[in-house]
């Protein structure tokens, strides 16, 4: 046998051993889809990232900016196709629901929860299905309530509302000045649901029971959380709201309509990157003015719904490898670090561990709130563990759209049986 | 001399090699062509092929999905009618129903009246005719999605250009509600599809006009017909055909609405403005349940079908008339 023979052979034989195409076969470049962030300094600092990563892994790596509501149709084509990006960005708990389509990271979801410390609930939960990594937890965008201090000051509120009632009372003295709350319930992929869930869940309502299979809804807590909305959109709201989008109340508020608003920390940054141009009623920068608080509690506490965000590893893939070993470069605490101080407080760590990075230390005052925020989270499909069904109910826009129509007309009692109805259909 | 080779009939047998003649194959090429049933069937496969790629596969592709379990990444198991069942007894389905049922009679409407009234109108001289021809080519042209993102910053529930012209101009006191009010959303998407089909109709109508004969215009004016009599009388039963053909692909095209109301509203505000195909894609593509999805969408097909139908035997009767 001659020399070339054997190592053809020997190859065949080492492929045919492991089961899948040696690294050298696997493709060169690495293809990378995530939304387009609302702090543009993280996208940047990723695009200066890729290079790094393409030195260090020995393949080209590309990110692809997409815009978050148009992630999901993005997703299931390319697992139907199967063919697209090597890494897709994951939104809420959207891993159950394309498990089937998802490599299994648990090696990567091990790893970096011993190298980064605890995960936050909601992450895990996002990501994991009891067994197994379906992804690999990224960051949490904490959301909070912006709000203009002066104006608050105005009406008398020289602190941040306790309840929800309190918020009602201020914001109905805020909308009569012509300065009113600004809320989506549009079919939106974040601020809609990150207002809609807590809201149920604060006044003790919940989608289904913990087993996960029975339908909790129609209660009278439902009922009174309704309630509670329909007064508080009418008192309070820019009515407008039933048609944004998660962009809508950025320009609101930074254009000065609107007094308070659910949002990440993204109206603060760029009213703190446009101080010159962004200003208040007084010339300004408006940045001086804006604080944040916690979606105020209701009868049963006060829980927030924070965005938990992972990147899983696509099945079709021709690089599993190469994407897993992107994704423990691009997660460690050097690259996410450095990704996390350009994100400025908006994005936090997916662990406990970034609490404590030096970040917290120099941040403005109005950003310390989303240091811990996250940890004040439930997971959408409550109290019931994560599941496809629950992202089938948030993709639908269940739980957003029952409020919607309590705002529009339909009573209370109406709107809850409406959504327990549609959620029925979904759990079985 | 005789080529050894390629023979010939009066070769010596046994040494010559009897290759095909290249003016042989020519003949047999000709002789091939000249058959009426396989030149047909050589013309009309290209055809074939791309109507069965395009439109034959996933149709029937779409059937199977209906008719199956099917959900994103997971291959599923044929389930029947268990899907439009399921969809039947969506109320969400029955509102972007009724809801597709209603954009679409409206838009027509719409766009018939005013396409009709716009051809007439330029069918008249007048100087800068061409220009304003041109120009109503405009929303046309323009694609969906960039004019009906113009449309939606225009009826933008805070920033509305609108809403600020007419508080400016004394006619209202508090904001118009048009995006964020179901039935205001659902009259603001007519009101864009109209503005968007309208040029189709004025075209198609005026192509229609200019195949009529001026002299009997001229003859029912001497016989004292007005400019209303005019049109009923004369213009009205001459474009009757192609208003049908144009009335026809207006319902397929505004029934299976897709991008407009995708961008413009989302089917939002609480599914108010959902249209069927809205609801299929939000269903199929972005849930992921794409036998739901499938079933949906192939609910659009029955109506269509009736639809058309009718609407093609009527014109049948018309030129049979």
């Amino acid at each position: 046998m001659e020399r070339r023979d054997f190592l053809k052979s020997a190859g065949i034989a080492g492929i045919l051993a492991a089961g899948r195409a040696p690294a050298f076969a696997q493709g060169s470049r690495l293809h990378v889809l995530r939304w387009v962030d609302f702090i543009p300094a993280c996208d940047v600092e990723l695009k200066r990232q890729a290079p790094e990563a393409s030195k260090a892994l020995g393949a080209e790596v590309q990110f692809e900016f997409i815009n978050a509501n148009d992630l999901q149709p993005r997703i299931t084509a390319a697992i139907q196709s199967r063919s697209g990006p090597d890494i897709i960005m994951m939104l809420h708990n959207w891993p159950h629901l394309y498990q089937s389509g998802l490599v299994d990271v648990t090696d990567l979801g091990e790893w970096q929860g011993k190298d980064q410390g605890a995960y936050y609930a909601q992450s895990e939960a996002a990501a994991r299905d009891g067994k197994r990594w379906l992804a690999l937890p990224h960051g949490i965008v904490g959301l909070q309530m912006a709000y203009r201090k002066s104006w608050f000051d105005e009406v008398g509120a020289t602190s941040w509302p306790k309840t929800l009632e309190e918020l009602r009372q201020v914001g109905m003295k805020l909308k009569k000045k012509g300065k009113p709350v600004g809320q989506t319930l549009g079919h939106t992929f974040g601020d809609a649901p990150a207002w809609s869930y807590p809201l149920m869940w604060n006044y003790g309502a919940a989608e289904v029971d913990k087993s996960g299979k029975k339908v909790v809804l129609d209660t009278k807590e439902a009922v009174e959380s309704l309630k509670f909305m329909q007064a508080f959109w009418k008192d309070a709201c820019d009515e407008g709201g039933l048609a944004w989008d998660d962009t809508n109340n950025n320009r609101a508020f930074l254009a000065g309509d609107i007094s308070c608003t659910l949002n990440g920390a993204s109206i603060y940054i760029a009213a703190k990157r446009g101080q010159d141009k962004i200003k208040d009623d007084r010339g300004e920068p408006m940045v001086r003015d804006i604080q944040h608080g916690p979606i105020p509690a209701g009868p049963a506490g006060s829980w927030g719904y924070h965005v938990a965000f992972s990147h899983a590893v696509m099945k079709y893939s021709k690089n599993e490898k190469l994407a897993k070993d992107f994704l423990k470069w691009l997660h460690g605490k050097e690259q996410f670090g450095k990704w996390f101080e350009v994100a400025e407080g908006f994005s936090v760590g997916s662990t406990k561990h970034w609490e404590k990075h030096p970040l917290w230390d120099r941040i403005d005052p109005p950003m310390k709130g989303y240091r811990t925020a996250a940890g004040a989270s439930r997971m959408i499909g409550y109290a019931g563990p994560p599941s496809a069904r629950a992202t089938e109910v948030y993709s639908k826009y269940i739980i957003v759209d029952m409020y919607a129509k309590a705002v529009q007309g339909m009573k209370a009692e109406d709107a809850v049986k409406w959504a327990a109805d549609q959620l029925k259909k979904i759990y079985g | 001399m005789k080529n050894p080779i390629a023979g010939g009939a009066g070769g010596a047998a046994g040494v010559e090699v009897a290759l095909p003649h290249p003016r042989t194959s020519k003949v047999q090429a000709r002789t091939l062509l000249e058959n009426e049933r396989l030149l047909a069937a050589l013309l009309l496969a290209p055809a074939v092929l791309l109507l069965g790629t395009f439109i034959a596969y996933p149709f029937v592709m779409g059937v199977w999905l209906s008719l199956s379990s099917t959900t994103v990444g997971t291959a599923g198991t044929f389930v029947g009618l268990k899907n439009f069942g399921k969809v039947w007894n969506d109320s969400i389905f029955r509102e972007a129903f009724w809801n597709t049922g209603f954009y679409t009679f409206w838009a027509t409407v719409f766009k018939l009246t005013l396409g009709m009234w716009l051809a007439v109108l330029l069918n008249r001289h007048f100087r800068g005719k061409r220009l304003v021809r041109a120009s109503m080519l405009l929303p046309f042209i323009v694609p969906t999605v960039l004019s009906t993102f113009a449309w939606r910053w225009m009826f933008d529930p805070t920033f509305s250009v609108l809403n600020w012209s007419l508080y400016k101009l004394g006619f209202i006191t508090t904001k118009l509600p048009f995006l964020s009010d179901g039935a205001w959303g659902l009259w603001c998407a007519i009101v864009v599809n109209t503005w968007r089909g309208m040029p189709f109709f004025a075209i198609t109508l005026l192509a229609g006009l200019q195949t009529i004969n001026p002299d009997l215009h001229e003859a029912a004016s001497l016989d004292g017909a007005n400019g209303w009599k005019r049109f009923w009388h004369v213009t009205w039963p001459l474009l009757k055909p192609v208003t049908l053909v144009v009335v026809v692909f207006s319902v397929i095209q505004t029934f299976s609405d897709f991008q407009l109301i995708y961008v413009l509203t989302g089917g939002g505000p609480a599914n108010s403005t959902h249209l069927i195909a809205t609801y299929a894609y939000q269903i199929g593509v972005a849930t992921g349940l794409l036998g739901e999805g499938a079933a949906i969408s192939l609910t659009m097909l029955p109506v269509l079908f009736i639809v058309v139908w009718l609407q093609l035997r009527y014109l049948r009767r018309l030129e049979n008339a």
